[in-house]
Protein backbone atom coordinates (compact mmCIF):
# COMPACT_ATOMS: atom_id res chain seq x y z
CA UNK A 1 0.00 0.00 0.00
CA UNK A 2 3.04 1.90 0.45
CA UNK A 3 3.10 2.74 -3.48
CA UNK A 4 -0.69 3.65 -3.41
CA UNK A 5 0.52 6.66 -0.82
CA UNK A 6 3.12 7.14 -2.84
CA UNK A 7 1.29 7.69 -6.17
CA UNK A 8 -1.31 9.99 -4.65
CA UNK A 9 1.70 11.96 -2.97
CA UNK A 10 3.40 12.16 -6.60
CA UNK A 11 -0.09 13.67 -7.72
CA UNK A 12 -0.54 15.93 -5.39
CA UNK A 13 3.28 16.99 -5.38
CA UNK A 14 4.61 20.57 -6.06
CA UNK A 15 7.44 18.37 -8.60
CA UNK A 16 4.37 17.82 -11.08
CA UNK A 17 3.62 21.46 -11.69
CA UNK A 18 6.97 22.51 -12.92
CA UNK A 19 9.24 20.22 -15.73
CA UNK A 20 8.16 20.24 -19.72
CA UNK A 21 5.12 19.13 -19.12
CA UNK A 22 2.93 19.84 -15.62
CA UNK A 23 -0.01 17.65 -14.74
CA UNK A 24 -2.61 20.27 -15.65
CA UNK A 25 -1.13 20.38 -19.44
CA UNK A 26 -0.97 16.95 -19.40
CA UNK A 27 -4.69 16.73 -18.33
CA UNK A 28 -5.43 19.30 -20.59
CA UNK A 29 -4.03 17.67 -23.59
CA UNK A 30 -5.03 14.25 -22.77
CA UNK A 31 -8.52 15.64 -22.63
CA UNK A 32 -8.20 17.38 -26.02
CA UNK A 33 -6.63 14.15 -28.02
CA UNK A 34 -10.03 12.37 -26.70
CA UNK A 35 -13.00 15.44 -27.18
CA UNK A 36 -11.40 16.37 -30.53
CA UNK A 37 -10.53 12.38 -31.95
CA UNK A 38 -14.40 11.20 -30.27
CA UNK A 39 -16.04 14.67 -31.82
CA UNK A 40 -13.95 13.60 -35.57
CA UNK A 41 -15.40 10.32 -35.62
CA UNK A 42 -18.44 10.73 -34.46
CA UNK A 43 -18.87 13.31 -37.12
CA UNK A 44 -17.80 10.96 -39.76
CA UNK A 45 -19.75 7.93 -37.72
CA UNK A 46 -22.93 8.85 -36.76
CA UNK A 47 -24.56 10.55 -40.56
CA UNK A 48 -22.85 7.14 -41.69
CA UNK A 49 -24.55 4.84 -39.24
CA UNK A 50 -27.72 6.65 -39.66
CA UNK A 51 -28.49 5.77 -43.29
CA UNK A 52 -27.13 2.24 -42.90
CA UNK A 53 -29.26 1.50 -40.35
CA UNK A 54 -32.26 3.34 -42.13
CA UNK A 55 -32.03 2.49 -45.66
CA UNK A 56 -30.43 -1.03 -44.30
CA UNK A 57 -27.82 -0.99 -47.09
CA UNK A 58 -24.07 -1.50 -46.43
CA UNK A 59 -25.25 -3.20 -43.23
CA UNK A 60 -22.76 -6.01 -44.16
CA UNK A 61 -19.61 -3.44 -44.73
CA UNK A 62 -20.23 -1.77 -41.64
CA UNK A 63 -20.84 -4.68 -39.52
CA UNK A 64 -17.29 -5.90 -40.75
CA UNK A 65 -15.95 -2.99 -40.61
CA UNK A 66 -16.57 -1.86 -36.94
CA UNK A 67 -15.20 -5.72 -36.36
CA UNK A 68 -12.67 -5.46 -38.13
CA UNK A 69 -10.82 -2.29 -36.76
CA UNK A 70 -11.62 -3.43 -33.48
CA UNK A 71 -8.03 -5.84 -33.86
CA UNK A 72 -5.70 -3.09 -35.32
CA UNK A 73 -3.24 -2.60 -32.55
CA UNK A 74 -3.90 0.93 -31.39
CA UNK A 75 0.24 1.05 -30.31
CA UNK A 76 1.60 0.33 -34.09
CA UNK A 77 -1.17 2.46 -35.69
CA UNK A 78 0.31 5.75 -33.84
CA UNK A 79 3.75 4.66 -34.54
CA UNK A 80 3.06 3.84 -38.31
CA UNK A 81 1.00 7.27 -38.74
CA UNK A 82 3.90 8.86 -37.45
CA UNK A 83 6.23 7.81 -40.01
CA UNK A 84 4.06 8.15 -42.70
CA UNK A 85 2.62 11.90 -42.03
CA UNK A 86 6.22 12.73 -40.47
CA UNK A 87 7.51 13.81 -37.49
CA UNK A 88 6.24 17.74 -38.00
CA UNK A 89 2.49 16.33 -37.58
CA UNK A 90 3.02 14.18 -34.39
CA UNK A 91 -0.75 15.65 -33.63
CA UNK A 92 -2.58 14.92 -36.72
CA UNK A 93 -1.21 11.28 -37.10
CA UNK A 94 -1.74 10.30 -33.26
CA UNK A 95 -5.39 12.02 -33.68
CA UNK A 96 -6.09 10.11 -36.96
CA UNK A 97 -5.40 7.17 -35.26
CA UNK A 98 -7.38 7.70 -32.21
CA UNK A 99 -10.36 8.61 -34.60
CA UNK A 100 -9.94 5.15 -36.44
CA UNK A 101 -10.33 3.88 -33.38
CA UNK A 102 -13.22 5.66 -32.27
CA UNK A 103 -15.54 5.20 -35.25
CA UNK A 104 -16.07 1.26 -34.82
CA UNK A 105 -18.35 1.69 -31.22
CA UNK A 106 -20.01 4.90 -32.97
CA UNK A 107 -20.77 3.62 -35.62
CA UNK A 108 -22.26 0.39 -34.14
CA UNK A 109 -24.43 2.64 -31.77
CA UNK A 110 -26.03 4.74 -34.63
CA UNK A 111 -26.98 2.38 -37.06
CA UNK A 112 -28.23 -0.06 -34.25
CA UNK A 113 -30.02 2.63 -32.48
CA UNK A 114 -32.16 2.95 -35.73
CA UNK A 115 -32.13 -0.37 -36.57
CA UNK A 116 -33.67 -1.23 -32.81
CA UNK A 117 -36.49 1.03 -33.67
CA UNK A 118 -39.86 -1.30 -33.62
CA UNK A 119 -40.93 -1.84 -37.06
CA UNK A 120 -44.77 -1.45 -35.65
CA UNK A 121 -43.48 2.36 -35.22
CA UNK A 122 -41.69 3.18 -38.23
CA UNK A 123 -44.84 1.87 -40.15
CA UNK A 124 -47.44 3.78 -38.39
CA UNK A 125 -45.03 7.08 -39.02
CA UNK A 126 -45.14 6.16 -42.88
CA UNK A 127 -49.31 5.69 -42.18
CA UNK A 128 -49.68 9.21 -40.66
CA UNK A 129 -48.07 9.98 -43.82
CA UNK A 130 -44.15 10.99 -42.87
CA UNK A 131 -41.53 11.18 -45.58
CA UNK A 132 -38.74 9.39 -45.18
CA UNK A 133 -36.39 11.18 -44.23
CA UNK A 134 -39.58 12.37 -41.67
CA UNK A 135 -39.38 9.03 -40.07
CA UNK A 136 -35.02 9.61 -39.99
CA UNK A 137 -35.41 12.92 -38.22
CA UNK A 138 -38.31 12.29 -35.78
CA UNK A 139 -38.81 8.88 -35.12
CA UNK A 140 -35.73 6.94 -35.59
CA UNK A 141 -33.13 9.17 -34.44
CA UNK A 142 -35.03 9.94 -31.10
CA UNK A 143 -35.90 6.87 -30.67
CA UNK A 144 -32.52 5.48 -31.36
CA UNK A 145 -30.27 8.27 -29.27
CA UNK A 146 -29.97 5.98 -25.90
CA UNK A 147 -27.79 3.49 -28.22
CA UNK A 148 -25.77 6.27 -29.85
CA UNK A 149 -25.08 7.63 -26.91
CA UNK A 150 -23.93 4.26 -25.78
CA UNK A 151 -21.58 3.92 -28.77
CA UNK A 152 -20.03 7.39 -27.70
CA UNK A 153 -19.72 6.22 -24.38
CA UNK A 154 -17.74 2.92 -25.38
CA UNK A 155 -15.59 4.99 -28.36
CA UNK A 156 -14.48 7.40 -25.72
CA UNK A 157 -13.50 5.26 -22.50
CA UNK A 158 -11.30 3.38 -25.37
CA UNK A 159 -9.87 7.03 -26.49
CA UNK A 160 -9.15 8.16 -22.98
CA UNK A 161 -7.62 5.10 -22.37
CA UNK A 162 -5.56 4.48 -25.21
CA UNK A 163 -4.77 8.23 -25.68
CA UNK A 164 -1.74 7.34 -23.05
CA UNK A 165 0.18 5.99 -26.27
CA UNK A 166 0.78 9.26 -27.37
CA UNK A 167 3.19 9.79 -24.57
CA UNK A 168 5.42 7.57 -26.75
CA UNK A 169 5.71 9.94 -29.50
CA UNK A 170 5.73 13.75 -27.83
CA UNK A 171 5.34 15.71 -24.87
CA UNK A 172 2.01 14.97 -24.12
CA UNK A 173 -1.05 13.24 -22.38
CA UNK A 174 -0.69 11.54 -18.63
CA UNK A 175 1.37 8.63 -20.86
CA UNK A 176 4.32 11.09 -20.79
CA UNK A 177 4.49 10.35 -16.94
CA UNK A 178 4.45 6.27 -17.39
CA UNK A 179 6.68 6.21 -20.44
CA UNK A 180 8.93 8.44 -18.33
CA UNK A 181 8.51 6.26 -15.14
CA UNK A 182 9.26 2.89 -16.83
CA UNK A 183 12.48 4.33 -17.68
CA UNK A 184 14.11 6.24 -14.95
CA UNK A 185 12.15 3.49 -12.52
CA UNK A 186 9.78 5.73 -10.36
CA UNK A 187 7.14 3.60 -9.92
CA UNK A 188 5.35 6.21 -7.80
CA UNK A 189 4.65 8.69 -11.16
CA UNK A 190 3.76 5.80 -13.20
CA UNK A 191 0.98 4.59 -10.98
CA UNK A 192 0.07 8.55 -10.30
CA UNK A 193 -0.21 9.16 -13.69
CA UNK A 194 -2.44 5.75 -14.03
CA UNK A 195 -4.59 6.74 -11.35
CA UNK A 196 -5.11 10.02 -12.75
CA UNK A 197 -6.16 8.82 -16.06
CA UNK A 198 -8.77 6.60 -14.09
CA UNK A 199 -10.67 9.31 -12.96
CA UNK A 200 -10.56 10.85 -16.30
CA UNK A 201 -12.49 7.57 -17.69
CA UNK A 202 -15.07 7.24 -14.48
CA UNK A 203 -15.52 10.86 -14.82
CA UNK A 204 -16.17 10.81 -18.44
CA UNK A 205 -18.47 7.77 -18.00
CA UNK A 206 -20.17 9.38 -15.59
CA UNK A 207 -20.85 12.10 -17.67
CA UNK A 208 -22.52 9.72 -20.45
CA UNK A 209 -24.42 7.34 -18.27
CA UNK A 210 -26.34 10.88 -17.48
CA UNK A 211 -26.75 11.64 -21.04
CA UNK A 212 -27.90 8.47 -21.26
CA UNK A 213 -30.77 9.11 -19.54
CA UNK A 214 -31.22 12.45 -20.58
CA UNK A 215 -31.69 11.57 -23.95
CA UNK A 216 -34.86 9.19 -23.85
CA UNK A 217 -37.58 11.20 -25.30
CA UNK A 218 -40.34 12.15 -23.12
CA UNK A 219 -43.30 10.39 -24.74
CA UNK A 220 -41.01 6.93 -24.23
CA UNK A 221 -40.13 7.78 -20.75
CA UNK A 222 -43.53 8.33 -19.69
CA UNK A 223 -44.77 5.13 -21.06
CA UNK A 224 -42.02 3.08 -19.32
CA UNK A 225 -42.65 4.68 -16.23
CA UNK A 226 -46.77 4.04 -16.67
CA UNK A 227 -46.13 0.28 -17.05
CA UNK B 1 7.74 -33.03 -20.78
CA UNK B 2 8.82 -29.90 -22.31
CA UNK B 3 5.33 -28.79 -22.12
CA UNK B 4 4.84 -29.91 -18.23
CA UNK B 5 8.51 -27.87 -17.10
CA UNK B 6 7.37 -25.11 -18.99
CA UNK B 7 4.32 -24.84 -17.51
CA UNK B 8 5.83 -25.35 -14.06
CA UNK B 9 8.04 -22.44 -14.75
CA UNK B 10 5.52 -20.59 -15.52
CA UNK B 11 3.48 -21.29 -12.62
CA UNK B 12 6.66 -20.64 -9.93
CA UNK B 13 7.15 -17.28 -12.38
CA UNK B 14 3.38 -16.17 -11.84
CA UNK B 15 3.86 -16.95 -7.96
CA UNK B 16 7.51 -15.45 -7.82
CA UNK B 17 5.82 -12.26 -9.25
CA UNK B 18 2.86 -12.44 -7.28
CA UNK B 19 4.94 -12.61 -3.98
CA UNK B 20 7.04 -9.84 -5.94
CA UNK B 21 4.14 -7.42 -5.73
CA UNK B 22 2.66 -8.02 -2.57
CA UNK B 23 6.22 -7.18 -1.31
CA UNK B 24 6.51 -3.81 -3.28
CA UNK B 25 8.43 -1.16 -1.33
CA UNK B 26 9.69 2.02 -1.77
CA UNK B 27 12.94 0.22 -3.21
CA UNK B 28 11.88 -3.28 -4.91
CA UNK B 29 11.54 -2.95 -8.49
CA UNK B 30 8.55 -4.54 -9.90
CA UNK B 31 9.68 -4.23 -13.64
CA UNK B 32 13.17 -6.55 -12.82
CA UNK B 33 13.17 -9.54 -15.15
CA UNK B 34 13.96 -12.62 -14.26
CA UNK B 35 16.97 -13.97 -15.52
CA UNK B 36 15.77 -17.22 -16.15
CA UNK B 37 17.54 -20.54 -16.80
CA UNK B 38 21.33 -20.36 -18.22
CA UNK B 39 22.77 -22.53 -21.32
CA UNK B 40 24.28 -26.05 -20.11
CA UNK B 41 27.85 -26.72 -19.06
CA UNK B 42 30.80 -26.13 -21.66
CA UNK B 43 34.27 -28.16 -21.74
CA UNK B 44 36.65 -25.93 -20.18
CA UNK B 45 38.78 -25.82 -23.49
CA UNK B 46 36.05 -24.16 -25.51
CA UNK B 47 35.17 -20.22 -25.16
CA UNK B 48 31.78 -19.27 -24.67
CA UNK B 49 31.32 -15.58 -26.04
CA UNK B 50 28.11 -14.08 -25.35
CA UNK B 51 26.17 -10.66 -26.78
CA UNK B 52 23.75 -8.17 -25.32
CA UNK B 53 20.17 -8.15 -27.81
CA UNK B 54 21.62 -5.12 -29.20
CA UNK B 55 22.40 -5.85 -33.27
CA UNK B 56 25.91 -3.53 -32.57
CA UNK B 57 26.90 -5.51 -29.69
CA UNK B 58 26.05 -8.59 -31.79
CA UNK B 59 28.64 -7.77 -34.23
CA UNK B 60 31.64 -6.99 -31.82
CA UNK B 61 31.08 -10.30 -30.50
CA UNK B 62 31.43 -12.06 -33.53
CA UNK B 63 34.45 -10.40 -34.16
CA UNK B 64 35.70 -11.44 -31.17
CA UNK B 65 34.48 -14.74 -32.17
CA UNK B 66 36.33 -14.89 -34.92
CA UNK B 67 39.49 -13.54 -33.69
CA UNK B 68 39.54 -16.34 -31.35
CA UNK B 69 38.69 -19.32 -33.64
CA UNK B 70 41.36 -17.34 -35.90
CA UNK B 71 43.95 -18.40 -32.88
CA UNK B 72 42.70 -21.61 -32.51
CA UNK B 73 40.39 -21.40 -30.18
CA UNK B 74 37.24 -23.87 -30.50
CA UNK B 75 34.04 -20.93 -29.42
CA UNK B 76 30.77 -21.50 -29.01
CA UNK B 77 28.44 -18.72 -29.52
CA UNK B 78 25.64 -16.99 -27.23
CA UNK B 79 24.26 -13.94 -28.53
CA UNK B 80 21.13 -12.28 -28.23
CA UNK B 81 20.87 -13.56 -24.18
CA UNK B 82 19.43 -9.76 -23.32
CA UNK B 83 20.25 -7.00 -21.16
CA UNK B 84 22.53 -6.79 -18.22
CA UNK B 85 20.36 -7.83 -15.58
CA UNK B 86 19.75 -11.47 -17.89
CA UNK B 87 23.65 -12.11 -18.87
CA UNK B 88 25.17 -11.24 -15.47
CA UNK B 89 24.87 -14.39 -13.88
CA UNK B 90 25.74 -16.58 -16.70
CA UNK B 91 29.08 -14.71 -16.56
CA UNK B 92 29.72 -14.58 -13.08
CA UNK B 93 29.12 -18.43 -12.79
CA UNK B 94 30.98 -18.85 -16.09
CA UNK B 95 28.59 -20.26 -18.52
CA UNK B 96 29.63 -16.85 -20.59
CA UNK B 97 32.67 -16.29 -20.71
CA UNK B 98 33.65 -13.45 -22.87
CA UNK B 99 31.26 -10.92 -23.73
CA UNK B 100 31.35 -6.99 -25.08
CA UNK B 101 30.35 -4.49 -22.48
CA UNK B 102 30.36 -0.64 -22.27
CA UNK B 103 32.73 0.82 -19.56
CA UNK B 104 30.16 3.54 -18.22
CA UNK B 105 27.18 1.60 -18.56
CA UNK B 106 29.10 -1.52 -16.86
CA UNK B 107 30.78 0.61 -13.79
CA UNK B 108 27.45 2.00 -13.33
CA UNK B 109 25.86 -1.05 -12.82
CA UNK B 110 27.93 -2.31 -10.26
CA UNK B 111 28.06 1.30 -8.90
CA UNK B 112 25.16 3.38 -9.25
CA UNK B 113 26.56 5.72 -7.47
CA UNK B 114 29.61 6.80 -9.34
CA UNK B 115 30.59 9.90 -10.14
CA UNK B 116 33.71 9.14 -12.49
CA UNK B 117 32.49 10.78 -16.34
CA UNK B 118 35.81 10.89 -17.79
CA UNK B 119 37.05 7.80 -20.01
CA UNK B 120 40.06 7.02 -17.73
CA UNK B 121 38.23 7.49 -14.55
CA UNK B 122 35.35 5.28 -15.64
CA UNK B 123 37.77 2.20 -17.07
CA UNK B 124 40.13 2.67 -13.12
CA UNK B 125 36.94 2.57 -11.56
CA UNK B 126 35.54 -0.22 -13.30
CA UNK B 127 39.10 -2.27 -12.62
CA UNK B 128 37.85 -2.17 -9.01
CA UNK B 129 34.33 -2.59 -9.18
CA UNK B 130 34.12 -5.78 -11.01
CA UNK B 131 33.31 -9.29 -8.74
CA UNK B 132 36.24 -11.85 -8.31
CA UNK B 133 35.30 -13.94 -10.75
CA UNK B 134 35.11 -11.24 -13.74
CA UNK B 135 37.91 -8.79 -15.31
CA UNK B 136 37.66 -6.30 -17.95
CA UNK B 137 40.39 -6.64 -20.63
CA UNK B 138 41.75 -2.78 -22.31
CA UNK B 139 39.06 -1.11 -23.42
CA UNK B 140 38.28 0.26 -27.04
CA UNK B 141 38.80 3.75 -28.41
CA UNK B 142 35.48 2.92 -29.90
CA UNK B 143 32.43 4.48 -27.90
CA UNK B 144 28.41 4.19 -27.79
CA UNK B 145 27.15 6.48 -25.39
CA UNK B 146 24.83 8.91 -25.05
CA UNK B 147 25.84 12.50 -27.15
CA UNK B 148 24.38 15.45 -28.40
CA UNK B 149 24.32 16.01 -32.02
CA UNK B 150 22.87 18.74 -33.90
CA UNK B 151 22.17 18.75 -37.87
CA UNK B 152 25.53 19.70 -40.26
CA UNK B 153 23.80 22.72 -41.33
CA UNK B 154 22.77 24.30 -37.65
CA UNK B 155 26.23 23.13 -36.62
CA UNK B 156 27.90 25.16 -39.69
CA UNK B 157 25.83 28.10 -38.93
CA UNK B 158 26.30 28.96 -35.72
CA UNK B 159 29.91 27.29 -35.49
CA UNK B 160 29.20 24.42 -33.03
CA UNK B 161 32.06 21.86 -32.32
CA UNK B 162 31.35 21.67 -28.52
CA UNK B 163 28.50 21.30 -26.62
CA UNK B 164 29.17 24.79 -25.00
CA UNK B 165 29.02 26.41 -28.09
CA UNK B 166 25.36 26.22 -27.21
CA UNK B 167 25.45 28.81 -24.72
CA UNK B 168 23.74 32.04 -25.45
CA UNK B 169 21.78 30.73 -28.43
CA UNK B 170 17.91 31.80 -27.31
CA UNK B 171 15.10 29.42 -27.79
CA UNK B 172 16.98 26.22 -28.03
CA UNK B 173 14.81 22.93 -27.85
CA UNK B 174 16.55 19.29 -26.82
CA UNK B 175 14.94 16.25 -27.69
CA UNK B 176 15.23 12.68 -26.34
CA UNK B 177 13.59 9.96 -24.53
CA UNK B 178 11.10 10.78 -22.26
CA UNK B 179 13.55 10.03 -19.10
CA UNK B 180 16.59 12.73 -20.77
CA UNK B 181 14.61 15.03 -18.87
CA UNK B 182 15.22 13.56 -15.75
CA UNK B 183 19.12 12.42 -16.12
CA UNK B 184 21.95 13.73 -14.86
CA UNK B 185 22.94 15.22 -18.35
CA UNK B 186 19.22 16.03 -19.06
CA UNK B 187 18.12 19.88 -19.33
CA UNK B 188 19.35 20.37 -15.77
CA UNK B 189 22.86 19.41 -16.48
CA UNK B 190 23.15 21.16 -19.63
CA UNK B 191 22.05 24.27 -17.65
CA UNK B 192 24.87 23.54 -14.67
CA UNK B 193 27.78 22.53 -16.82
CA UNK B 194 27.84 24.45 -19.88
CA UNK B 195 25.16 27.06 -19.09
CA UNK B 196 23.42 25.91 -21.94
CA UNK B 197 19.66 26.74 -21.31
CA UNK B 198 17.32 24.34 -23.03
CA UNK B 199 13.44 23.10 -23.10
CA UNK B 200 12.93 19.36 -23.17
CA UNK B 201 10.73 17.52 -26.00
CA UNK B 202 9.99 13.79 -25.23
CA UNK B 203 10.47 12.53 -29.11
CA UNK B 204 10.46 8.88 -28.60
CA UNK B 205 11.69 6.72 -31.06
CA UNK B 206 11.47 9.25 -33.78
CA UNK B 207 14.04 11.65 -32.14
CA UNK B 208 16.53 11.56 -35.15
CA UNK B 209 13.79 12.12 -37.42
CA UNK B 210 12.40 15.50 -35.24
CA UNK B 211 16.20 16.86 -35.39
CA UNK B 212 16.27 16.33 -39.27
CA UNK B 213 12.69 18.05 -39.33
CA UNK B 214 13.37 20.44 -37.01
CA UNK B 215 11.04 19.88 -34.37
CA UNK B 216 14.11 19.84 -31.81
CA UNK B 217 17.67 21.65 -32.49
CA UNK B 218 19.74 19.05 -30.26
CA UNK B 219 18.99 15.95 -30.29
CA UNK B 220 20.26 12.91 -27.48
CA UNK B 221 21.53 10.06 -29.63
CA UNK B 222 23.63 6.59 -28.57
CA UNK B 223 27.43 7.99 -30.58
CA UNK B 224 27.44 4.87 -33.10
CA UNK B 225 24.06 5.32 -34.59
CA UNK B 226 24.41 4.73 -38.01
CA UNK B 227 21.73 7.60 -38.40
CA UNK B 228 24.88 10.30 -37.26
CA UNK B 229 26.67 9.40 -40.54
CA UNK B 230 23.66 8.47 -42.48
CA UNK B 231 21.67 11.81 -41.99
CA UNK B 232 24.58 14.00 -41.57
CA UNK B 233 24.33 14.54 -38.46
CA UNK B 234 27.38 16.43 -36.10
CA UNK B 235 28.07 15.33 -32.64
CA UNK B 236 29.42 17.67 -30.13
CA UNK B 237 32.12 17.54 -28.19
CA UNK B 238 31.86 17.01 -24.43
CA UNK B 239 35.03 18.20 -22.86
CA UNK B 240 33.48 18.83 -19.45
CA UNK B 241 32.10 14.99 -18.90
CA UNK B 242 28.57 15.83 -18.71
CA UNK B 243 28.16 11.89 -20.10
CA UNK B 244 29.21 9.13 -18.53
CA UNK B 245 31.98 7.53 -21.22
CA UNK B 246 31.11 4.15 -22.62
CA UNK B 247 33.58 3.00 -24.68
CA UNK B 248 33.48 -0.78 -25.70
CA UNK B 249 35.35 -3.35 -23.28
CA UNK B 250 35.69 -6.87 -23.42
CA UNK B 251 33.97 -8.65 -19.82
CA UNK B 252 35.49 -11.68 -19.52
CA UNK B 253 35.71 -14.58 -16.74
CA UNK B 254 38.83 -14.07 -14.78
CA UNK B 255 39.79 -17.64 -15.22
CA UNK B 256 40.16 -16.93 -19.15
CA UNK B 257 41.88 -13.68 -19.00
CA UNK B 258 45.74 -15.32 -20.08
CA UNK B 259 44.16 -17.37 -22.87
CA UNK B 260 41.89 -14.81 -24.75
CA UNK B 261 43.93 -11.45 -23.36
CA UNK B 262 46.13 -11.57 -26.17
CA UNK B 263 43.78 -11.88 -29.46
CA UNK B 264 41.28 -9.42 -27.92
CA UNK B 265 43.54 -6.71 -27.11
CA UNK B 266 44.35 -6.24 -30.60
CA UNK B 267 41.14 -6.01 -31.28
CA UNK B 268 40.04 -3.09 -28.91
CA UNK B 269 42.94 -0.88 -29.91
CA UNK B 270 41.97 -1.42 -33.80
CA UNK B 271 38.46 -0.81 -32.93
CA UNK B 272 37.58 3.43 -33.64
CA UNK B 273 34.70 5.20 -33.22
CA UNK B 274 34.38 5.60 -36.56
CA UNK B 275 35.19 1.92 -37.56
CA UNK B 276 31.99 0.69 -34.80
CA UNK B 277 29.52 3.61 -36.57
CA UNK B 278 30.93 1.86 -39.53
CA UNK B 279 30.12 -1.51 -38.70
CA UNK B 280 26.70 -0.54 -37.89
CA UNK B 281 26.24 0.82 -40.37
CA UNK B 282 26.57 -1.84 -42.70
CA UNK B 283 24.31 -3.72 -40.76
CA UNK B 284 21.53 -1.53 -41.03
CA UNK B 285 21.64 -0.11 -43.92
CA UNK B 286 23.27 -3.02 -46.04
CA UNK B 287 21.66 -5.55 -44.01
CA UNK B 288 24.81 -7.68 -43.63
CA UNK B 289 24.99 -10.41 -41.67
CA UNK B 290 26.90 -9.96 -38.53
CA UNK B 291 29.34 -12.96 -39.58
CA UNK B 292 30.04 -11.29 -42.90
CA UNK B 293 30.58 -7.81 -41.42
CA UNK B 294 33.12 -9.31 -38.69
CA UNK B 295 34.44 -11.35 -41.01
CA UNK B 296 35.92 -8.17 -43.18
CA UNK B 297 36.67 -6.22 -40.58
CA UNK B 298 38.77 -8.74 -39.22
CA UNK B 299 40.72 -9.07 -42.36
CA UNK B 300 40.71 -5.20 -43.40
CA UNK B 301 42.62 -4.94 -39.79
CA UNK B 302 45.18 -7.72 -40.59
CA UNK B 303 43.51 -9.63 -37.75
CA UNK B 304 43.10 -12.91 -39.30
Amino acid sequence: MDLFAEAIAWIFSTDTQSGSLPLSEAIATHLAFTVVSVLIAAVIAVPAGWLVGHTGRGREIAVGLSGAARAVPSFGLVLLLVLVFGVTHKVGASTTAFVLLAIPPILAGAYSGVEAVERRIVDGARAVGMTSSQVLGKVEIPLGLPLLIGGLRSATLQVVATVTLAGYVGSWGLGFYIVQGIQIRDFAQILGAALVIVVLAVLLDLLFALAERAVVPRGVRAGRDGR
Amino acid sequence: MRTIRRTTTLVAGAAAALLTLSACGGDSDPLEQDTGDSGEDTASDTIVVGSQAYYSNEIIAEIYAQALEADGFTVERNFSIGQRDAYMPALENGEVQVIPEYTGNLLQYFDPETTATSAEDVYAELANAVPESLAVLEQSPATDQDSYNVTADFAESEGLTSIGDLAGIDGLTVGGPAELEERPYGPQGLADVYGVDVAFEATGDTTVQDLVAGTVDVANVFSADPRIQTEDLVTLEDPEGLFLASNVVPLVGADVVEDVAAVIDPVSAALTPEGLVDLNVQSTEEQRSSEDIAADWLAENGLA
